[in-house]
């Protein structure tokens, strides 16, 4: 009896978390449908009176957001792919290849985890500039492609590696670079999708360096764009609402999707946001 | 042997490359920076930079603003931070009861916050935070409190910057501290029943004191993350209003880099925030050593 009643108790206690969780996200989806207005009538209501996809289409329609949706799309899977091929081959390195150094720069590279990257973005948009590459997909790419945390992920994951397998196809005369293609990529793919993931989200979802680094608003991330069109279009709350449904509802299905991958991610611990 | 170490070189080169030239460079640049009259001009022609040695440290040190800036941002901290891993605790112990069904449901739901975009949410919040049309304003109104301007009002703007900032990270935390919890033996719990001990003592004889590693781990992260606070004062207070209440360093350091163009202010304003970041980096991880020991 005592146990039944805290059972209920508990998921009385977990439900109104859950709801408390949910509404700012479904009110964010319920007021993008809203018809121009209503999420800021008085007395309010939840659900759209009437469901209206017109602020969806202004934002594709004259605001041109599609274009951003693009970006953020090219930008993301860009870095996403580049950077899986250069932390894949510099993580296995550094976990099963013995070449003089390599434990001195590994531990380098784990101290300038704790460098806020906050401190080389001036710097970097000043590099960049004199390189040209301000305002341009490449530079806003560029701190995205080795991030240190995904070296270490891989790192840890190459270690467990069988050493026979490896030993067995350099036998068989294979190169490094074929055990490294053919060996350990294919041994390395859950480690590879968690990182894929929480690269593509990361990059997606930043904010400060694509708002320090691209100054055209053709170029514009939906993040950047969304704080932009925040500023002109502040009192068109369904508006804003619905471009917030465009930023996040990509980011928020492939969660969905992969979501396995993403919590073993945060479980190997170690992992910057 | 030899194409072993030409193979490992090679293989790290691009990697290290980048990570050189686009990160560990510009950190080292940031420090000279940091010690020059760099501005706007010094972009057309390097010529008119000078050395100014700790000139901009002592302008930053002498400005109300910063001092301002400095105290919000441990404000953030030391409020944010205790309550953000304390919600994340409480849900991961919640979750944990072998009572719970639908476990993987709550989970999701939890964490869904985390993977939203900050800028997103941040707009979503500002218009819930709204003084008069906003769903939590309405909401108190249903229960006879007064209306609060959240974000207008400077004694409420950083705790209501809090509060969906800590809605929209616990989730991270309180998976972390679920494998943390599943690590702990049961028999540590039906020993400690047999003797009589409560649920509150369980929790501080047995829970917090295994847990200790997972938590020293989540506080420092979770105040990390704190500390640099950005987007939300961006976008929801308008670049850290009212009258500076919600500016914090780095939207400091923004301002002054690519608002005003003091680079050599702004690179100063970079550095006082690495160096606060390592300090509370290595009290935590030397707090931790010293228990252990």
């Amino acid at each position: 009896m005592r146990r039944r009643l805290t059972s209920i108790l508990l998921h009385a206690v977990l439900v109104a978390g859950a709801v408390i969780t949910l509404v700012p996200l479904a009110w964010m989806v319920s007021a993008s449908l809203m018809p121009t207005g209503e999420a800021s009538a008085y007395p309010p209501s939840f659900l759209p009176s009437r469901v209206t996809t017109e602020h969806y289409r202004a934002l594709f329609g004259s605001l041109n957001l599609g274009r951003c949706l693009l970006n953020s799309t090219l930008i993301a899977t860009t870095a996403t792919a580049l950077c899986l091929f250069l932390t894949s081959l510099a993580g296995y390195a550094f976990a099963r290849l013995r070449f003089p150094g390599r434990d001195r720069i590994f531990r380098t590279l784990l101290a300038g985890m704790v460098i806020p990257a906050q401190v080389a973005m001036l710097p970097l948009f000043l590099l960049l500039k004199s390189m040209g590459l301000v305002n341009t997909y490449w530079g806003v790419l560029v701190p995205y492609l080795a991030p240190i945390f995904g070296i270490f992920m891989i790192r840890q994951y190459a270690l467990s590696v069988p050493t026979d397998l490896l030993d067995a196809a350099r036998v068989d005369g294979a190169g490094e670079l074929w055990v490294y293609w053919h060996v350990v990529l294919p041994l390395c793919r859950p480690i590879l999708v968690t990182l894929a993931v929480f690269v593509f989200m990361g990059t997606w979802n930043d904010f400060m360096w694509p708002l320090i680094e691209l100054t055209d608003d053709r170029l514009y991330t939906l993040p950047v764009a969304l704080a932009n069109l925040v500023g002109e279009h502040a009192q068109d709350t369904e508006l804003m609402m619905a471009g917030s449904v465009l930023t996040v509802l990509p980011v928020l299905l492939l969660f969905l999707a992969l979501q396995r991958h993403y919590v073993e991610g945060i479980m190997m611990g170690g992992v910057k946001e | 042997m030899r194409s072993e170490v030409r193979a490992g070189l090679l293989f790290i080169a691009p990697a290290l490359a980048l990570i050189t030239v686009f990160f560990f460079l510009p950190v080292v640049a940031g420090m000279l920076l940091s010690l020059t009259d760099f501005d706007i001009y010094a972009i057309g022609s390097l010529d008119s930079v000078r050395f100014v040695g700790l000139g901009n440290y002592a302008t930053l040190l002498s400005n109300p603003v910063f001092w301002k800036a400095l105290g919000n941002t441990f404000t953030y901290v030391l409020l944010g931070g205790p309550l953000s891993v304390a919600i994340s605790l409480g849900a991961a112990m919640l979750l944990n009861s072998k009572l719970v069904r639908f476990r993987g449901l709550f989970r999701t739901a939890y964490f869904a916050p985390v993977v939203t975009t900050l800028v997103a949410v941040a707009v979503v919040w500002r218009y819930l935070y709204h003084p008069r049309v906003g769903l939590l304003n309405q909401a108190l109104g249903a229960l006879g409190i007064g209306p609060v301007d959240w974000l207008g009002d400077p004694r409420w703007a950083i705790p209501a910057i809090i509060v969906m900032a800590a809605w929209k990270n616990f989730g991270y935390n309180m998976i972390i501290f679920m494998a943390g919890l599943q690590t702990i033996p049961e028999s540590l719990y039906e020993a400690a029943r047999i003797d009589g001990a409560g649920w509150w003592q369980q929790l501080w004889r047995i829970t917090l004191p295994m847990l200790r590693p997972t938590t020293v781990f989540v506080v420092l992260m979770t105040m990390i993350g704190y500390f640099q606070i950005f987007a939300e004062p961006y976008v929801m207070t308008g670049g850290g209003g009212p009258l500076n209440a919600t500016l914090t360093i780095v939207m400091l350091m923004y301002k002054e880099g690519f608002r005003w163009w003091n680079m050599g202010t702004s690179a100063a304003a970079a550095f006082v925030l690495f160096v606060i970041v390592f300090a509370a980096t290595s009290l935590q991880l030397l707090l931790q050593r010293g228990r252990e020991e």
